[in-house]
């Protein structure tokens, strides 16, 4: 063969020499569990959504959201976001705000009148939804979705059960309630309200329904016994709430005291302001580390002017006079009594002490296990009895809309499985991303952006919303601090530092894979994965 | 004043490439395009640091010039790693002629393609630490006092890597090698030896003169690209860690690379005309301990019989670099420098 001048031998191309040989591990791509969606109550695949806001495509991102929740504007307002709680973000700097990003996309499909997909199936499968609570909708939606026929009854007049009597509207706005909730009723579902079911079985078989699910919620508040005087005026503030939502609110005086220290106590306090009261005093047994209302609303209320009595109990209420007495933790952290009393002017007491649930209409169910006053239920969400399903906070739980919400989902899936004669699958979880898994020196360094609030002031006199949105730019800003932990977002890292020019790039959306014939197995592309993506396993031999 | 607002880009500028970010401000790193200028199939070393930054600056330089490059290479690891009779990982114009060189053959084909009238043909020269600040270190500075139209590259990994480990002039103070013991009561290579070639670079006061690591691709690529822009004498210094002489993980190449900035014991800079022009600022500052722990080459300062005070002159050492160069700004520990802005 020919060759140029000076040059003496043909060279033939390294690429003869498989290098891959040496390798005694092999790098994989793995997707890992987000700790978002591992939180996530309802199931929703948050780094899967914010991956699609990320690039701005806001209607890509909705789309995949409502796959698991139909009711992002409601959720953006209301649910506690475990999500960021558990986000790997923490410890950089601060979470993602996935709940304000959640509540933008919600509000941006509202506004564009984004809506749900059709329902093209039809099982002919008919199935009885009892409670139109977040449980209740959930549920329905599902099923529609699932091409289930449903109905849904309910014993009050409108939808949205604890959403909608529950949480105060500077919280959620009507507004947003009504047209998500309207969402989902136009995929379908037949809607009875001011029904009151009596007997559950009675009303299955009436109907001819294939399955029932319950969603009743804890509607009861609970009452113990306080020793008061006539004249004062003792309410439950889950009624309380209700008869505010219903635009009735019962009069209350300027001075409230609010016993309990959960979420619901929160709310009737800061209710109680709106309406007037001068003074909101919450009494509470425990102190503040250990109560159960979440730390986001105690703040919020704090700034509202509501004032907290801690390690104190109601011992009685007599002539606008409350008597406390003084608590104080033992080693376990119970509150023991003191003896000792402080007196509190009062003109009204609402009793925030937990709520339980009305299962009257179970009475001729007889399998339908009952302990501590919550239904029993299977992974499926079956009860005892057949083709009886149950959610929400009728069964043992965390009591939110969220969790609710998740449980809704998880009956459709089970009552389709039940009335399909199919098995209920049940996808194995991808390995939890993680902190020790990312690379995070590559993600820029970026504060979170905080929604606004309502200056006090103004909050402490009207319902208008407290929490307001975030601006599209704050969105994307928001949403892009999203670390996409576990789950690749084609970076091109380990096609870059790859030493062997051993990583194919597949292009846009296909991701990447190796070159086993020239890898080394150095694993450089794992250490520099900024997601936690890529795994080393020991090579087979 | 009004900023322009950092629009945020997840990554930004720190990762290889960026699905967010505008073609153009990706990297050439990041391009399926990209020459791969040594191709797969070269015997490096699992994880070495050389064959990566030899890709990430022959590539750059392959974009910068359109293809229109010539590569001289001095001996050491990565001609001998590349260039196995009868295979070659080149697929770039290469050539090798011996250790010492390496300058006087860049200046020949300079020269040559001037000659010929090929005046878009660059040259770039390419060596280790050994054949830059030791055994090539005459030719290089006749390049460099001639202003000679080279682009000299040295890939420094501290020391004669291929030959089983010896020191070369680069070694840095404290390191075991196969010729500094870990023994006596300074053990390791002595304090106060060895060469800082970018700064007797800039004091042939030749055009530019810049340093890089191979973890940070971007600023790399740029310095590779304003290298290419200037005629005359031009060094480039990239520190490359060695796996095989440094006693370190295979997967640890690039975070210990990271790590010799943020320490500030390799400090990153580019200088035109003898004068420092930018830095890149430290963005994590990081005790010298965590750079030296990942390394079995200063196993003996840790472990049974710890030597805290070699690591404070190491410290020292660091301390200094930050500075003279001034590599901890009022912004430190922010990115607001690398960050793209529109």
């Amino acid at each position: 063969m020919e060759t140029p001048f000076a040059i003496t031998l043909n060279a033939g191309t390294s690429r003869a020499n498989h290098t891959g040989s040496w390798r005694t591990e092999r790098p994989l791509y793995v997707d890992r569990l987000p700790p978002c969606n591992n939180a996530c109550p309802a199931g929703e695949d948050i780094q899967g959504w914010l991956y699609e806001a990320e690039s701005g495509n806001y209607e890509a991102a909705w789309r995949k959201l409502v796959v698991d929740n139909p009711f992002p504007a409601i959720m953006g307002r209301i649910c506690f976001h475990p999500c960021e709680t558990a986000c790997n973000r923490v410890q950089v700097d601060d979470a993602v705000g996935i709940n304000a990003v959640e509540r933008f996309l919600g509000d941006l499909a509202l506004e564009h009148g984004w809506s749900l997909p059709v329902v093209t199936l039809d099982t002919g499968k008919r199935i009885l939804v009892v409670g139109a609570g977040p449980a209740g909708l959930s549920a329905a939606y599902h099923l529609r979705r699932l091409g289930h026929q449903v109905r849904l009854v309910d014993s009050a007049e409108q939808l949205g059960g604890m959403m909608r009597y529950g949480i105060p509207a500077y919280r959620l706005p009507r507004v947003t309630l009504d047209a998500e909730i309207a969402r989902v009723v136009d995929l379908g579902v037949e809607v009875e309200l001011g029904h009151a079911v009596l007997d559950v079985e009675a009303e299955r078989r009436a109907g001819n329904f294939d399955a029932v699910f319950l969603a009743v919620g804890a509607q009861i508040g609970k009452r113990v016994d306080i020793p008061a005087g006539d004249s004062s005026k003792v309410i439950d503030a889950v009624s309380f709430l209700h008869q505010v939502a219903e635009g009735d609110p019962p009069l209350l005086g300027r001075r409230v005291a609010v016993y309990g220290g959960g979420d619901t106590a929160l709310d009737a306090a800061r209710t109680a302001r709106r309406l007037g009261a001068t003074d909101a005093v919450i009494v509470y047994r425990r102190n503040r580390e250990r109560m159960p209302a979440h730390g986001e609303e105690l703040e919020q209320a704090l700034g509202e002017g509501v004032t907290m009595r801690w390690l104190s109990t109601v011992d009685r209420f007599e002539g606008g006079r409350l008597v406390l007495e003084t608590m104080r933790l033992n080693e376990q952290g119970f509150p023991e009594p003191t003896g000792e009393f402080e007196e509190l002017d009062a003109d009204a007491l609402l009793l925030a002490l937990g709520q339980d649930t009305d299962l009257s209409l179970l009475k001729t169910a007889s399998d339908v296990v009952v302990n501590d006053g919550v239904v029993q239920v299977q992974a499926s969400m079956m009860t005892g009895e057949d083709g009886v399903f149950a959610g929400g906070d009728a069964v043992p739980a965390d009591r939110t809309a969220t969790v609710a919400v998740g449980h809704g989902k998880r009956a459709a899936h089970g009552i389709d499985a039940y009335v399909m004669g199919t098995a209920l699958e049940s996808v194995p979880k991808h390995e939890l991303a993680t902190f020790e898994k990312l690379n995070t020196w590559y993600y820029s360094d970026a504060p979170r952006t905080e929604r606004p609030e309502l200056e006090r002031i103004r909050r402490q006199t009207n319902f208008e919303e407290v929490v307001g949105g975030l601006t599209e730019e704050n969105a994307l800003f928001e949403a892009r601090r999203c670390l996409s932990c576990g789950n690749c977002f084609e970076c091109d890292n380990c096609f870059g530092v790859c030493p062997d020019n051993a990583v194919i790039k597949l292009g846009p959306g296909l991701r990447y894979e190796f070159d086993f014939d020239f890898c080394k197995g150095c694993g450089i592309c794992v250490k520099e994965c900024p997601c936690g993506a890529i795994t080393m396993v020991p090579e087979i031999i | 004043m009004t900023r322009q607002p950092v629009r945020f880009y997840q990554v930004g500028s720190f990762a290889v490439g960026n699905r967010l970010l505008n073609d153009e401000d990706r990297t050439v790193q990041s391009s399926p395009n990209r020459t791969n200028s040594i191709d797969s199939g070269h015997r490096a070393c699992q994880g070495c640091g050389e064959v990566l930054g030899a890709r990430y600056a022959l590539d750059a330089a392959m974009r910068a010039t359109n293809g229109q490059l010539v590569a001289v290479n001095a001996t050491g690891c990565l001609e001998v790693f590349s260039t196995p009779y009868p295979e070659t990982s080149w697929r770039i114009a290469w050539l090798h002629s011996l250790f010492g060189n390496a300058p006087a053959v860049a200046t020949g084909v300079a020269a040559a393609m001037r000659v010929k009238g090929k005046s878009e043909v660059r040259v770039v020269a390419q060596a280790g630490d050994g054949g830059t600040v030791d055994i090539g270190f005459g030719c290089l500075s006749g390049m460099f006092e001639r202003n000679d139209d080279v682009l000299f590259i040295c890939y420094d990994n501290e020391g004669y890597m291929n030959t089983g480990v010896q020191r070369s002039g680069a070694t840095p103070p404290a390191a075991r090698t196969a010729t500094t013991v870990a023994a006596g009561p300074e053990p390791g290579n002595v304090f106060g030896q060895g060469k800082d070639l970018p700064r007797i670079a800039m004091a042939h006061d030749i055009p530019y003169v810049a340093t890089a690591t191979v973890a940070d691709l971007h600023d790399l690529e740029q310095k590779v690209e304003r290298a290419m822009e200037i005629h005359g004498a031009r060094y480039l210094h990239v520190l490359v860690p060695c796996p095989l002489g440094w006693g370190s993980a295979s997967d640890e190449t690039i975070h210990i690379a990271r790590l010799a900035k943020e320490t500030g014991l390799f400090p990153v800079f580019a200088a035109e005309h003898g004068r420092v022009t930018s830095v890149s600022p430290i963005r994590h500052r990081t005790p010298v301990e965590e750079y030296l722990k990942l390394q079995r080459r200063y196993a003996h300062l840790f472990g049974s019989s710890p030597r805290p005070d070699i690591v404070a002159r190491l410290q020292e050492i660091a301390d200094e670099n930050i500075a003279r160069y001034g590599l901890v700004t009022e912004e430190a520990g922010e990115s607001v420098a690398s960050e793209v802005r529109t």
